[in-house]
């Protein structure tokens, strides 16, 4: 943990400093715990990423190659011509600053250039300079500024200090988004080697094993089949999932942390139960034993190169379609990438829920549901018979996690389940929700140790809100449909509220969820136990 | 001080105007540069709006601000989250002529504690609100001197526009408006700090130029009375194309024309063009249809990625160990 | 996708908007430049032509307002002359051609004085 205190952190200056914001100096070593560290040379290495090195941003020379400029430019050149959303984006900022305080670094720093415009300002005077007249032929005066090596550390500084969450977005006039700022801008500072090893690690394991954490097949099963162990002895009822097996209804891929940690397994022990009542005809793989994708913190083409695998292993597998778990950036790429990258998934048939006969015609051409529409499908046909009282222990609110809801807009789905599994579900201020949702402040590859300071930072919207719901309603858990959420926000109201516990829906429901043959249960799946059961349960 | 730029270059405009005709150049401010600066503003901004319609939307990136349309029973949000090409029609139309994004604006506050708050912010948008009709009404007023009839909404819309019948000639509305509204956008850029440290001089340009443009407008009305009659023979001749250099209405008009000519001129190169990139937004007028309809991408890279075949013979001896099936044996 | 059709057609539609102007008069036809007719009883008038001309409104209003708020009546001309305040027994009776004096103008420049609110119209000869 990071050592200063709450209070010293929330000595936060909203005003600007003398100095003016084109000029990009960073005192790196000043600013510890505020970035993340480089990427290794091995995964770039292995992923065939361009300038893998050893290198520091506190070095003063970052080992760049000696055309970087040319390669930047080019880059950007080719982008410009790829996405009209970058061009229109970086011509039609008006700064009217709408943005600017609705940004969680901002918020939580002070800083302004965590104000969305400035971020977007930090290439797009680079754009000014290099591609209009006007920048360059009157240079500053029109905004402009020539990419020194200063400018490109600031970038590498503030485009890996954006979550990608889209919050900006939804208040700007004219629809710029910051995340395909960052994410377009993250794509010019890999082609000269400037990544963080958070990300691109877990892209290296992704492409290699399969999962961002790189676990093995056999260790993917030993996990799998501890959770099982786990669930026989809370609920006295064995659930057994299958693995890469051919012929299956349907394939389940769900975020690799669902079966690695804590409370993220907690989370996976709940979709195991749901699916074993429902009698599911399902299989898990442990070669697309990943939905998330942290090729999304990297460039369009990572996205594409680790998302490959759902499709093709759903071919392969001759399964009819794809349900997937609760994971934030997961869903934003199987929402509005996989499809377009990797499709069209004509193998597939449109999903049907077998419970229900449902026909999931919002995903008829990506053939993938999310697991909160397909709960909420049995919820509302009456088919789970579900015990809310098993969750009296917790008082529960919602934390709408980014992409989920700008990305998507699955606001209601995980309301319905909750509320179905809960007596006690409490909503945070609604400038703090639903599509005005605040980050926990280490999405898109940012949720790492040496970056703690900032994640805090960022993360203080948040858990200023959940410390308001705590107070008012007793609020002790706060539950989330995403899986670096159920990390991050785990160490954040470890530091700002630590009354308050993070966990998944479906872990929730699982507790819920009366399953045929199941000894009375004294405790929930964390093995804490129930209320009124605090004598009875041995923990 | 990068106010201070715009308002020597604004004032240079006004000066070589008033001094350009003044010398002589009548001819030159009256036809000249209206034409100039109607070729320049019609091309420019055909030319950026066909720029950004070559490169491609490869992804449908909606920024989703409601409820999806999924399941029937769960009520979707068809404005803030359209999921048809009609919502997304709308969605467009309502953040083109309400500014609805902008409404959403709120102002957030650090309290006590480090406790944050979030209030409702209307200002930003209600002074763009009034600042852009106003600025179309008095654009649409000043047909008046470029057709012959008139046509009757112009009437009717001076009619509305001067209803407080307040001096002679009447003060109207929209001129007023323009001018608080234009004014307090100024304001906030120089009194509020984050503000006044992200404006560049382009932020301040234009504000500067429409208030100069409101001003000598004005004063042409109320105060240096120009020759309205003149005025109009100048309008009908330029849309005629048989233009005539008008006689007598003084140097304060070649001030205003030629401020509303850089006006327009200026508008395609800068951040005026937001008026025609807001319809091209991709996370406004997409329809979020994602999972249901796809969405081609006309460069979509083949398709890479690491095989199960591979991924197979890689873990070959562990998928064995852990009694996993093999597509290989 | 492009959806380059969609913008070609907002484009267009955009720039006919814009040229509204250029081809109004195709549509809504041409009248010829209109020039106020004087007729005039008077040599002169009250005050200078090119002064009458800019600022007859202020004129008139503060007539109206020195007659119904002050009941004074009488205005000095300035070659000292007395002239009584009235529209319709003093300017109307130089100026009666209405439709020709007034209005030609008026109509041109979409102006609305609200004379007529109080006063009655001339009858003017068809």
């Amino acid at each position: 943990m990071t050592e200063k205190t709450q209070q010293e952190l929330v000595q936060i200056d909203y005003a600007p400093p003398a100095r003016d914001w084109m000029d990009p100096r960073i005192d790196f070593v000043a600013r510890r715990g505020s970035w993340s560290y480089p990427g290794a040379a091995k995964n770039l290495r292995y992923l065939g990423f361009p300038n893998p090195r050893d290198w520091s941003p506190e070095d003063a020379d970052w080992k760049l190659p000696p055309n970087w400029q040319q390669i930047i430019h080019d880059g950007l050149a080719e982008r410009l011509g790829k996405y009209r959303s970058l061009k229109v984006f970086l011509d039609t900022c008006v700064r009217c600053g709408a943005c600017a305080d609705k940004c969680h670094f901002f918020l939580g720093s002070g800083d302004p250039k965590n104000m969305p415009v400035l971020r977007a300002e930090l290439l797009r005077s680079v754009y000014r300079k290099d591609f209009t007249t006007a920048g360059r032929i009157l240079g500053s005066i029109a905004g402009a500024r020539e990419l020194t090596p200063e400018v490109l550390k600031e970038w590498f500084y503030y485009f890996f200090q954006c979550t990608e969450c889209r919050r900006c977005s939804v208040f700007c006039p004219y629809g710029i988004d910051t995340a395909e700022i960052t994410m377009i801008a993250r794509e010019l500072l890999n082609l000269v080697g400037l990544n963080i090893n958070w990300v691109i690690e877990p892209v290296a394991n992704c492409d290699r094993t399969g999962n961002h954490l790189g676990i093995q097949p056999h260790t993917f099963k030993d996990n799998v089949d501890f959770l099982v162990d786990e669930l026989a002895d809370v609920t006295g009822v064995r659930v057994e999932p299958s693995i890469n097996r051919k012929g299956a209804e349907l394939l389940f891929v769900v975020p690799s942390a669902d079966y690695f940690a804590d409370p993220g397994i907690y989370t996976f022990m709940g979709y195991l139960l749901l699916f074993h009542y429902l009698g599911l005809d399902y299989t898990l793989s442990a070669y697309a034993s990943e939905g998330g994708n942290f090729g999304l913190f990297t460039s369009h083409d990572t996205i594409k190169r680790l998302n490959y695998k759902i499709y093709h292993e759903a071919r392969r597998l001759k399964v009819k379609w794809l349900l997937g778990g609760e994971c934030g950036h997961m869903w934003r790429v199987m929402h509005q990438y996989m499809d377009t990258m990797n499709g069209p998934a004509d193998f597939l048939e449109a999903p049907v829920s077998p419970v229900t006969g449902t026909r999931f015609e919002h995903a008829a051409s990506t053939k993938m549901v999310h697991i909160c529409e397909f709960t909420a499908d049995l919820i509302r046909n009456g088919k789970l018979k579900l015990d809310k009282t098993r969750n009296d222990h917790r008082r529960v609110t919602f934390h709408d996690s980014c992409n989920p809801a700008r990305a998507m807009g699955i606001l209601e789905e995980p309301r319905i389940v909750l509320n179905a599994a809960c007596n006690h579900v409490f909503e945070m201020p609604e400038n703090t929700i639903r599509e005005q949702t605040f980050c926990c402040g280490g999405g898109a590859g940012l949720g790492n140790d040496e970056n703690l300071e900032m994640r805090l930072r960022g993360g203080l919207p948040r858990a200023n809100a959940v410390r308001w719901v705590h107070e008012k309603h007793g609020v002790n858990l706060m539950a989330c449909i995403c899986a670096i959420d159920r990390a991050t926000l785990t160490a954040l109201v470890e530091y700002w509220v630590p009354e308050v516990g993070i966990s998944g829906v479906h872990e929730l429901l699982g507790n819920a969820l009366v399953m045929p043959g199941e000894k009375p249960r004294t405790t929930d799946l964390r093995g804490l136990p129930l209320a009124g059961m605090e004598g009875v349960a041995d923990v | 001080m990068r106010v201070i730029w715009s308002l020597v270059l604004v004032g240079a405009l006004a000066a070589i105007a008033f001094a350009g005709s003044r010398a002589g150049g009548e001819a030159v401010f009256a036809v000249a540069v209206p034409y100039l600066a109607l070729a320049t503003f019609l091309v420019g901004l055909s030319a950026r709006v066909i720029g950004w319609a070559r490169s491609p939307v490869p992804f449908r990136i909606p920024t989703s601000c409601g409820q999806q349309r999924s399941l029937p029973w769960i009520r979707s949000s068809r404005l803030d989250n359209p999921s048809t090409g009609l919502g997304a029609a709308g969605r467009v139309l309502l953040e083109a002529l309400a500014f609805r994004s902008l409404f959403r604006n709120t102002r957030a506050e650090l309290r006590e504690g480090g406790r944050l708050s979030y209030a409702a912010d209307k200002w930003l948008w209600a002074a763009a609100l009034a600042f852009h009709y106003s600025f179309l009404t008095i654009l649409l007023r000043h047909l008046r001197f470029f057709a012959e009839p008139v046509p009757g909404f112009v009437a009717l819309l001076q009619g509305l526009d001067g209803c407080f019948r307040v001096g002679v000639p009447t003060f109207y509305v929209s001129s007023v408006l323009l001018v608080v509204a234009a004014g307090f956008l100024l304001g906030r850029r120089l009194l509020d700090p984050k503000l006044r440290y992200l404006s560049l001089p382009a932020d301040y340009v234009p504000l500067v130029l429409l208030l100069a443009i409101a001003a000598s407008g004005l004063l042409l009305r109320h105060v240096y009375k120009t020759d309205l009659l003149a005025v109009k023979d100048l309008a009908v001749g330029l849309v005629t194309f048989r233009p005539v250099v008008p006689e007598g209405v003084g140097g304060l008009f070649y001030v205003h024309i030629f401020l509303v000519s850089s006006l327009f001129a200026y508008l395609p190169f800068s951040k005026l063009v937001h008026a025609a990139g807001i319809f091209l937004s991709p996370t406004r007028n997409l329809a979020n249809d994602n999972r249901r309809r796809r969405h081609v991408n006309p460069w979509n890279p083949p398709i890479v990625g690491h095989t199960y075949a591979e991924w197979e013979a890689d873990f070959h001896d562990k998928l064995v160990a852990a009694g996993l099936p093999l597509d290989k044996e | 996708m492009y959806d380059g059709g969609k913008i070609l057609a907002g484009l267009a539609a955009f720039l006919a908007l814009a040229l509204f102007p250029f081809w109004e008069p195709a549509v809504g036809g041409r009248v010829a430049r209109p020039e106020p007719k004087i007729v005039t009883a008077e040599k002169r008038c009250v005050r200078p032509k090119a002064e009458m001309r800019q600022s007859h409104m202020e004129l008139l209003v503060s007539w109206r307002d020195s007659v119904v708020r002050q009941g004074q009546r009488s205005y000095r001309d300035p070659e000292g002359k007395a002239v009584t305040m009235s529209l319709e027994g003093t300017c109307m009776r130089c100026h009666p051609n209405k439709a020709e004096f007034c209005d030609s103008c008026h109509t041109a420049l979409v102006v609305a004085p609200t004379c007529w609110e109080c006063h009655i119209e001339p009858k003017e000869r068809a």
